[in-house]
């Protein structure tokens, strides 16, 4: 054992102003940063208002780091602040600190803030989920139906995937199938995702709709969309080897745009549509064979 | 339990060491293991049975019989029947192999029930294939210097990822309980050895056979199925997706096994006076990872035995349409996996726990506080694994509940954070190399855990599930907190498992530089998953370029780090060889009490423990050896 160690100081040191230096800096920090962090990046925080899905998650994603922020400056501000002002200033002496081993009062606020803010979170996140389905595959039996639904039917479109590409079908006409998705906007959308072989994820980033698709499951998705836009579609499930190229692109047109570009894609199609299986929730193609 | 010395056979000398049974002799009956199982595995049927069928030539029925065999030979050339062999004979029983000095250097190539030498071979083995796992991290992040695909192609650059993903769970699950735990628990607990000895090394020499099980991918084709091994896809690759079950199944064996074993030890080899309350608290953080390594990896070991039946024995246990589900797979597989990812951060937790009061000069504080918060995310960490699959089309009630148990975890975590902030408060701190570690581990980890909130929150989730950002969260919480707190138990323990000192300048150098390039790796990718760039892609959209860029570069320097830690290690411990002294930190745990080296046996008499394991600031006699322990 050392000799140098000594028994430490006295356990009820002389008061003094830490605590109250490290809420202080606290404070300040956090009234500087969660405004701030919230001004800069809030508005831009993904994946932006193309969609009242994609709004709602931009919500939820301020809320979150309205809250983080605060709590990161909590950790970050006293392990700065404790690390400066307990450091060891004469390290060739070895000498004990005082031998605090806990404070129930502590223990019990840190329970009691930090619980209160998971239930907030999960209770938040919970809400703003069954309001309108935020966007993610909710399998063949949704509970979070958008309340718009039950005024309007919503515009049913099936997103089809395999290795390594997406089609649509509209069922609504004549379930024509394309290769480019194209939606009205003020449209409230009725994803109906499958995969025709292994798992791809179906995933519009600007829109906020990501819904894996399963082979032989209906995976169900609701997106309102707003104004007229481009966007991207992205596979976000590994899916073999061209996994990273199974992208393309879409657009949301105003609502007599899409009457007749759907007409013409119907007409374009007929030959196609005729021999095409029924329209089914999901299909069961012939085995594949083996990928590279 | 009565250690009866068997008959030690006289050693050999020079090369007519390498006759008996050792790795060397392993690796030979390995290949010939290979050799007879692909044999028996063609004269079975001539050819892939597969639902997807093959043209590629490859026989999946052969191949896991050659690895099977081949594994088998490997172990009996490393002498793990040998034993049981002997006891059926008649043989008294007996604790102990090779463990005498005698063997020298053999003593790390063989089967050794030496918790010190176990523990050194797993440094040794987990350093060499975290290495290698690194190195695919460095191949993946140069294929994605460019948008295009230019170094390797599309498969390959798959293949790879799947090897960085598998590679690193797999190795670094046992990355702080193989060489840490395996060394300080017995010593901690005031035991001799482990519970089970030959377990113990049958863990280490079964983790390697797996790492070289998984390199032979590259000779099948490779995998695309990323770490995860999602079906069908997985039952679609090529023979290479057959080195994934094989390698991951010995994995799910040797965690199962290490952790049976750490549990064994610590719950009946206790020393006097060391009750449940004195347990150090890296002795409490390796003993809640045990838990879970006992109860989740078999889970793994039956799945991944199902995926392959799926593609030997026509069974269709994951192909959708002829009766299987791919949730299957997925829900079995992260039942498994989420204790998995708490298995990497519980050691760290330990480690920082352990260290912070030395360097803070106080007990630790809220001991208690910081056992329920260990404890309570082991338990939490067996109900939240539908979070991965808030997306897939699982049963949309039930995603409330995995949003609350993922975000309730958040509360023992913060148990262990509370313990350490509430162990500096006061304190002397002393700002060393182990420490700068420890005070990384929490900044990292504390981002870890704030972006997992986001990754719970369904609505926010939709968006980065899948994306860079989930990438990045998790690289914070097991690169960022458990490999930062590795390094910290190496820096702290090191010097006194092998007897040499660290060069300090160098050890500083690599901590910061680790620490810069860590965060500056991956607190981009957050930025990268935010404007929708997914996992696993071989390209991305040519505004991405700058930042993935810079990543790269970023990660490159992460690699320099490590090679200075490497160049550290070599000439600290190989060239220069400065004895360590034998308390550096002026620590007052019992590992440090012992004698340099420390003797076989650890103790000469088992030592009888005070109440207080951290006491700091009181009286009390140094802690254990009574009788002056030690030689």
């Amino acid at each position: 054992m050392s000799a140098a160690t000594t028994p430490g100081q006295d356990p009820q040191p002389k008061r003094d102003h830490h605590w109250r230096n490290v809420v202080i800096l606290w404070l300040l920090a956090s009234a500087i940063f969660d405004p701030l962090i919230l001004i800069v990046w809030g508005p831009g925080l993904p994946p932006g208002n193309a969609s009242v899905q994609a709004h709602g998650q931009v919500i939820d994603n301020q809320v979150l780091f309205g809250v983080a922020i605060p709590v990161a400056a909590a950790v970050i501000v006293y392990f700065a602040y404790v690390l400066w002002a307990f450091r060891e200033r004469n390290p060739e002496v070895v000498v004990d600190g005082p031998p605090i081993r806990g404070n129930a009062t502590v223990q019990f606020w840190w329970l009691a803030i930090t619980t209160t803010i998971v239930l907030f979170l999960a209770a938040f996140g919970t809400i703003r989920l069954l309001e309108d389905g935020s966007g993610g595959g909710q399998g063949p039996s949704p509970i979070a139906v958008p309340a718009s639904a039950t005024k309007d039917p919503p515009l049913q479109v099936q997103v089809i995937a395999q290795q390594w590409e997406f089609t649509y079908r509209y069922p609504s006409y004549g379930g024509v199938e394309t290769r480019f998705l194209e939606l009205p906007a003020n449209t409230l959308i009725e994803f109906h995702v499958t995969s025709l072989d292994v798992i791809h994820s179906f995933w519009a980033y600007k829109l906020g709709v990501k819904a894996d698709a399963n082979p032989g499951v209906d995976d169900v998705a609701y997106v309102h969309t707003v104004g007229p836009t481009t966007f991207t579609v992205h596979c976000a499930e590994l899916c073999g080897l061209w996994h990273g190229y199974m992208f393309n692109s879409g657009r949301v047109v105003p609502k007599a745009q899409f009457a007749s570009w759907i007409a013409q894609q119907e007409r374009t199609y007929a030959p196609a549509t005729k021999v095409l299986p029924p329209y089914s929730k999901t299909y069961f193609p012939s085995p594949l064979r083996r990928g590279g | 339990m009565s250690a009866v010395a068997v008959t030690v056979p006289a050693r050999r000398s020079g090369w007519r060491q390498l006759l008996g049974f050792n790795v060397f002799t392993g690796v030979l009956l390995g290949l010939g293991g290979w050799f007879l199982g692909h044999f028996i595995g063609t004269q079975i049927h001539g050819e892939s049975l597969e639902y997807y069928s093959t043209e590629a030539g490859q026989n999946d029925i052969a191949i896991f019989l050659g690895y099977g065999l081949g594994v088998l030979g490997f172990l009996i050339g490393l002498g793990f029947l040998n034993y049981p062999l002997r006891r059926m004979l008649g043989h008294p029983p007996s604790l102990a192999e090779r463990e005498s000095e005698e063997y020298g250097l053999m003593r790390y190539f063989s089967l050794c029930t030496d918790h010190k030498v176990v523990a050194k071979q797993y440094m040794v083995g987990i350093g060499f294939w975290f290495a290698v796992g690194g190195l695919n991290a460095m191949m993946i992040r140069t294929e994605l210097l460019r948008p295009d695909v230019h170094t390797f192609g599309a498969d390959t650059y798959l293949t790879l990822v799947g090897m960085h993903g598998s590679m690193m769970m797999g190795t670094m699950t046992s990355g702080i309980l193989g060489p840490l735990a395996n060394w300080l628990v017995p010593i901690m607990i005031g035991s001799r050895r482990m519970a089970f000895s030959r377990i113990e090394s049958f863990t280490f020499w079964i983790l390697m056979a797996a790492e070289v099980l998984l390199v032979t991918t590259l000779i099948f084709g490779g995998f695309q199925t990323g770490w995860t091994g999602y079906q069908p896809l997985g039952d679609q690759g090529v023979a290479g997706y057959d080195a994934y079950i094989g390698f991951f199944a010995l994995v799910g064996v040797s965690m199962t096994l290490l952790g049976f074993n750490i549990i064994a030890t610590v719950v009946t080899m206790r020393a006097p006076g060391m009750s449940w309350s004195r347990l150090p608290i890296f002795v409490w953080g390796a003993l809640s990872t045990a838990a879970l390594m006992l109860l989740a990896p078999p889970m793994l070991v039956a799945t991944l035995l199902m995926a392959m039946l799926d593609r030997t024995a026509q069974t269709a246990f994951f192909i959708p349409g002829n009766g299987g589900s791919s949730y299957l797979f997925e829900n079995l597989f992260w039942f498994f996996g989420h204790p998995e990812v708490y298995i990497l951060a519980l050691p760290g937790f330990g480690i920082v726990l352990e260290l912070l009061p030395v360097f803070s000069r106080k007990p630790l504080w809220g001991y208690r506080l910081a056992v329920a918060g260990m404890l309570g995310v082991g338990f939490l960490s067996f109900f939240v694994w539908q979070h991965h699959l808030f997306v897939s089309g699982i049963d949309a009630d039930v995603r409330p509940f995995y949003m609350l148990s993922t975000e309730l975890i958040s509360l023992p975590t913060g148990f262990i954070f509370l313990c350490a902030m509430g162990t500096l408060w006061r304190g002397r701190i002393r700002l060393t190399v182990p420490m700068w570690f420890c005070i990384a581990w929490a900044f990292n980890f504390l981002w870890g855990g704030i972006s997992g909130v986001f990754n719970s929150d369904v609505p926010s989730d939709v968006t980065t599930h899948g994306s860079f950002f989930v990438m990045a969260h998790f690289h914070y919480t097991i690169m960022g907190g458990l490999v930062f707190a590795f390094f910290a138990g190496i820096y702290y323990w090191a010097p006194k498992m092998y007897g040499w000192k660290f060069n300090e300048t160098l050890a500083k150098i690599h901590f910061w530089l680790l620490f810069v390039a860590f965060n500056s790796t991956f607190g981009p990718l957050f930025a990268l998953g935010f404007m929708g760039m997914p996992r696993r892609v071989v390209t991305y959209p040519l505004g991405m370029k700058f930042l993935n860029d810079w990543v790269s570069a970023s990660a490159y320097t992460i690699a320099l780090a490590m090679l200075i830690f490497l160049a550290n290690v070599i000439w600290s411990f190989v060239i220069k060889r400065e004895p360590a002294e034998s308390n550096p930190w002026h620590a007052k745990s019992i590992e440090f009490e012992l004698a340099d080296p420390v003797p076989v046996y650890n103790f000469e008499r088992i030592p009888v423990f005070a109440p207080d394991p951290y006491p700091y600031g009181v009286e009390q006699p140094a802690p254990a050896l009574a009788s002056g322990g030690g030689s």
